[in-house]
């Protein structure tokens, strides 16, 4: 595969703080982190499969659903997690404007994503899926509102990198942060490609 | 001992390279593309008896993708991998036990009924 000169050997971050073993250990935090997110969304996920067909005479899965509205905001948040990797190849290569738009386009679809998902529970609402109308709500909203919640985390992470750099305060050297934020932004990206699959697509009984 | 000493060079420190926008941008349209091959063929009749085992493998694909090309899990470190994987596999293989453990005993109060 080709590689970008810039990117190959990114300048070592200032604030890298290298352990015995050689690596980042505010990275390898990051990534012990996201395997335990990994279990914190998989309990919900498991949880919604058990909880699926039971619907409490409510509305169900197979009726409620907006495949095409939802498969639209999963292309949002897929090419999002394009835009942030465009975000730290350009800070990567000290290109500090360049960084900011990308980052500021994936806060944006961010955003976009939110919007369908705040449209999308409010008319589950007027159906009359509530939390509370049914196992399959409780564990439908449970499950793709925490997801909500991360995405809204990340979308502040994402402003926040945005304000240090109008700021001064994030070079190419801090390209770390950049790709920590990153990290943490894809995760919620494939969490969500397993949530589109498995909630979305996959047919109830 | 000087700190270049304790620090000798290994595996785990060896920076690899990064692909380039273009890649990224490629990388991306491939999974634009699978994305709405799943949704096509959630819609086509015909595929019907085959549509559980096409999605999986197609949102595993672009899991797989995602994880080794923009979160760099192909160019980083291995112990990365191995933190993510392990998540993973735990996750996989818990959350089977749980489900088998419901599915299979009938009389766990109303949880498929």
């Amino acid at each position: 595969m080709a590689t970008h000169p810039a990117a190959v050997s990114p300048q070592p971050a200032h604030e890298e703080h290298l352990t015995s073993t050689g690596l980042d250990n505010v990275k390898m935090a990051m990534w012990a982190f996201l395997g335990s997110e990994c279990l914190f969304f998989g309990s919900f996920i498991s949880t919604y499969l058990l909880y699926r067909n039971r619907t409490n005479g409510g509305p169900d899965p197979a009726h409620i659903y907006d495949i095409p509205f939802t498969s639209v905001s999963s292309f949002v948040l897929l090419m999002s997690s394009l835009t942030m990797v465009l975000a730290l190849a350009a800070i990567q290569r000290g290109d500090e404007r360049g960084m900011r738009t990308w980052l500021f386009a994936t806060a944006f679809l961010g955003m976009t994503f939110i919007g369908g998902q705040i449209y999308e529970f409010t008319t589950f609402y007027e159906e009359g899926l509530k939390l509370t109308t049914s196992p399959f709500g409780s564990s439908f909203f449970v499950l793709t509102g925490f997801h909500g919640a991360h995405v809204s985390v990340g979308i502040l992470m994402l402003l926040a990198l945005v304000g240090m750099s109008l700021a001064g305060r994030l070079s190419q050297a801090d390209a770390r942060k950049v790709e920590l934020v990153g990290l943490y932004w894809h995760f919620v990206d494939i969490v969500w490609i397993v949530i589109f699959t498995v909630i979305y697509l996959v047919p109830t009984e | 001992m000087a700190s270049s000493e304790l620090h000798a060079p290994r595996e785990e420190e060896v920076r690899h390279e990064h692909p380039t926008p273009r890649k990224y941008v490629w990388i991306a349209i491939i999974l634009a593309i699978i994305t709405a091959a799943e949704v096509a063929i959630y819609y086509v009749r015909a595929l019907e008896d085959f549509l559980v085992p096409f999605l999986i493998a197609f949102a595993l694909i672009k899991f797989i993708m995602v994880a080794l090309y923009f979160m760099h899990l192909k160019f980083d470190s291995k112990l990365f991998r191995r933190f993510f994987v392990t998540g993973i596999v735990l996750a996989f293989f818990v959350f089977t036990v749980v489900l088998l453990t419901f599915f299979l005993r009938p009389e766990t109060p109303g949880v498929t009924g």
